[in-house]
């Protein structure tokens, strides 16, 4: 019995430690200027994470096997030995605070750097459950929106007011949205009912919109393609379904695109 | 202590072993609604991993049995959802909560610091049957019209605030949720209290504090946290019962508008029902983990017969996760549009909690080192709930930072994470305690072949169905999902789900040689002697199951601290508590 445990121990700390390095299932492909920081904090945790569980499984497998009771056997009486607590204390707080400290720069760089000002402004709203994109136009300026004005029938998801004349450059689209490649996007995520979270896996960006908050994120994404905005925080039934598609595309043909969406 | 030596042994059945005010008769009982709910629990997740192995798949038996769940063939998204919430809401209130400190802790606590009942035995009656009168509550919403909410346990406003406009489930029986969980919130306050005035007040001659088995600190640690986060999650819930039924606006902003219906409401605010929540959710897994703790200790230094090692450590660390519990609420909010600033005090202040976490695992070790081990099912139980604890806890480093929670909040890696450590920890954590225990309980032992069969059914089982979640998680894998066809990004993910729903069936079909194994051994198991297990703490002195008061004419005098084991010269390899001093030496 010790020896099938201290075994059991052992292969679940190899295997999994062998799965993880052997990346079977990893992070989806980066494609954000922002997300090498974070996979880099990422990856350093998930080694200190992964030593301290391959050790600690290790050492527990070993102690079962080779303090299993014997005949006749008498234990050790031990009752504290201060050095050793003292040394594995002060390394876990190095190792803790250490990580703490590095993962937050990393935080800070992402989340409290300014915009740039030649940032490319969208805003995103979220319902359920569709994502609502809208762009300001020429002008740099949304129009004014109003609740009571909202009629999903008609398609004005936003309660746009059409009075406004800033409205009338700004450019629509539902789960849809295109950004310029290698350059700042900044996202005003709003939402008009319940909370949902914005989620782009390969641009390394998460965050809710909350109701009644207007919370902006920016990225610059680094690699052309179609991806996935998926809603991350449960909105209702169909959460599994809210599903939107972001174009990274060359800016030129960013611009074209707002002109063809501006003309539908 | 003596002042509820007076009251006499009940005789009739009522007063016996139903309006019972003997805390073992209540342990018991909360024990036996902690069973129940946890097989109401997983059945409910054995229908989530049906859905999530194969979304749609048509069963025409369940169909019969649910027929509005699983309408049109398959389950619905919303049933799913349903599912969910109740799964996570019984597990956590009704199981986690209830058996380790209502449960042991009612039964043991007294004994171990050598009282005949706890400080306030009506109100820890009381105490029982407003919990029992929770659950009940809480069952209901799975029969109210529109089924039980999809809000999740969390209940995050305004989800949770609008009523059924917002979606299925969210009118009737999210109301009942939210009563239950209030109801529920009463009664923990009046366990709490009872725990922590019997701790103080109750003590035998000689039981100092640095006297108490580790138990018994970690039940008094984790009744200050009940003491403590019931309360803001009472309000918390109250606030909300208003907003749907009040026509308050506490947790709803102005300008909402649902299917479109604009909402009247203005003025609140969905974070603070996060921030209330959390400050109770957060010391609420500690709540559920810091009993296991305290019985592993316990368990491991019986059965390796060695005093449990930095004893003093070990109280403090137990102190100090709790406080700490305290102030790490907000890892749970990185994304919410909480302040960034926050996100970082409170990465800070997570990582610390990981640093006591670590000198116990570290303690445990040191315990086992020199040891002679026995490997009885408690023993395998706390083995296992040390290797548990181990892969719980590392993972907690990676969501302890805001950065690294960008690509894994809400994903399948934190359902891994808090599963193992405040789940399935806790639950081997139970198993240990009732190995341990049940001898002193039903005066019978457990099948122990029976038991090494389940613990290993159980221990492959729980590794098999959330190792492979952080799989899941890293690749992006999102929770809450009823199922993963919709993206593509997650589709090549279906086939872990297929695994672990496999694994979790087998694992979930073992559980039935426990419960044989349980009430068979309640009738047919070996007749227990007063001290089985070779232990030296005070319940260890009474006989199984003890009388009414405990410990009948005799006051127990205690002499020694609780993990006296292969103390030089002594003659056997251990030293009971009560043994005179001066007995150990020769």
């Amino acid at each position: 019995m010790p020896l099938v445990l201290a075994v059991f121990f052992w292969l679940v700390a190899i295997v999994t430690v062998a799965i993880f390095l052997g990346k079977v299932w990893w992070l989806p492909e980066l494609v954000s200027a922002h997300g090498s920081a974070v996979d880099r904090q990422l990856v350093l945790t998930l080694i200190a994470a992964g030593t301290v569980f391959f050790f600690a499984q290790a050492g527990l497998g070993y102690f079962i096997w080779k303090y299993r009771g014997r005949k006749g056997g008498r234990a050790k009486y031990w009752h504290e030995n201060s050095k050793l607590e003292a040394t594995w204390t002060i390394l876990t707080v190095i190792l803790f605070v250490g990580l703490a400290l590095l993962g937050n720069r990393v935080w800070a760089e992402y989340f409290q750097t300014e915009v740039p000002p030649d940032a490319v402004t969208v805003e995103v709203t979220g319902q359920q459950f569709a994502w609502n994109i809208r762009y300001p136009g020429e002008d740099g300026k949304f129009g004014r929106t109003d609740p009571a004005k909202i009629d999903d029938a008609v398609g004005n998801f936003l309660g746009i007011d059409e009075a406004d004349p800033a409205t009338a450059d700004d450019v629509f689209a539902q789960n849809i949205m295109a950004v310029p490649l290698n350059h700042p996007v900044r996202v005003i995520l709003r939402t008009k009912d319940v909370t949902h979270s914005f989620f782009v896996p390969q641009l390394r960006v998460k965050q809710d919109a909350v109701p009644g908050l207007a919370v902006t994120v920016h990225f610059t994404a680094t690699k052309p393609g179609e991806y996935e905005i998926a809603c991350a925080e449960l909105c209702g039934m169909q959460h599994y379904k809210m599903r939107g598609r972001l174009l990274v595309m060359p800016e030129g043909d960013f611009r074209n695109w707002l002109k063809e969406r501006a003309a539908l | 202590m003596t002042i509820h030596a007076t009251h006499a042994a009940p005789t009739g059945f009522l007063r016996k072993y139903i309006f019972s005010t003997d805390h073992k008769v209540i342990g018991i009982q909360y024990l036996l609604l902690a069973l129940s709910a946890v097989l109401v629990g997983m059945i409910l997740s054995a229908l989530m991993r049906l859905r999530l192995a194969w979304p749609e798949e048509k069963w025409p038996f369940l169909q019969q049995l649910m027929p509005e769940g699983f309408a049109g063939g398959p389950m619905t998204p919303e049933f799913y959802l349903a599912m969910m919430t109740m799964h996570g809401t019984i597990m956590v209130f009704f199981v986690l909560t209830t058996a380790p400190l209502s449960g042991f802790g009612n039964y043991f606590l007294p004994i171990q610091i050598g009282a005949r009942d706890m400080a306030f035995p009506v109100l820890n009656m009381l105490s029982f049957w407003v919990t029992f009168v929770s659950f009940a509550v809480m069952l209901a919403a799975l029969f109210v019209a529109g089924g039980a909410p999809i809000s999740g346990w969390t209940a995050y406003a305004p989800l949770s605030a609008l009523g059924e406009v917002a979606g299925p489930g969210l009118g009737a029986g999210q109301t009942l949720w939210i009563i239950s969980i209030a109801i529920f919130c009463i009664a923990s306050l009046l366990t709490a209290l009872n725990f922590l005035t019997t701790t103080l007040n109750l003590r035998a001659t000689g039981m100092s504090l640095t006297r108490m088995p580790l138990t018994v600190w970690a039940w008094f640690t984790t009744a200050i946290l009940a003491l403590l986060a019931f309360p803001v999650l009472l309000a918390g819930g109250i606030l909300l019962l208003l907003d749907r039924v009040g026509g308050s606006s506490f947790f709803i902003p102005a300008g909402l508008v649902v299917s479109d219906q604009v909402i009247a409401s203005q003025g609140g605010s969905p974070l603070l029902w996060q921030h209330l929540f959390w400050f109770f959710g957060h010391p609420e897994v500690y709540i559920a983990i810091l009993p296991g703790m305290g019985v592993t200790s316990h368990i491991l230094s019986t059965f390796a017969r060695k005093p449990v090692f930095a004893y003093k450590a070990m109280v403090l660390a137990i102190f100090a996760i709790g406080f700490i519990s305290y102030i790490v609420w907000g890892h749970h909010m990185f994304m919410s549009g909480m302040s960034p600033y926050s996100s970082m005090a409170f990465s800070i202040t997570t990582m610390a909690v990981g640093v006591p976490s670590a000198i116990k695992t570290f303690n445990w070790l040191a315990t086992l080192w020199g040891g002679q081990i026995r490997f009885t099912t408690a023993m395998l139980f706390a083995l296992g709930f040390v290797s548990l604890f181990v892969s719980g806890g590392v993972t907690g480093m990676l969501l302890a930072q805001p950065a690294v929670d960008i690509p894994l909040h809400d994903t399948y890696f934190v359902v891994a994470h808090f599963h193992i450590i405040m789940g399935v920890a806790a639950i081997f954590g139970i198993f240990g305690a009732l190995f341990f225990w049940f001898p002193k309980m039903f005066g019978r032992m457990m099948d122990e072949r029976m038991g090494k069969i389940h613990f290993w059914l159980t221990l492959v089982g729980v590794y098999a169905v959330f190792m492979p979640m952080h799989w899941l998680g890293i690749a992006g894998g999102l929770r809450r999902y009823a199922q993963l066809t919709e993206f593509q990004f997650l589709q090549p993910l279906q086939p872990l789900h297929l695994f672990i729903s496999i694994a979790a069936f087998v694992t979930i079909a073992a559980q039935v040689i426990f419960i044989f194994n349980f009430f068979w051994s309640m009738k047919k198991g070996k007749v227990a002697e007063v001290n089985p297990w070779e232990a030296t703490s005070l319940e260890w002195t009474v006989p199984s199951p003890p009388p009414h008061d405990n410990f009948g004419a005799l006051e127990p005098v205690v002499y020694h601290g609780p993990y006296e084991y292969s103390v030089p010269g002594a003659p056997k390899d251990y030293v009971m508590q009560t043994e005179p001093a001066g007995a150990a030496a020769k």
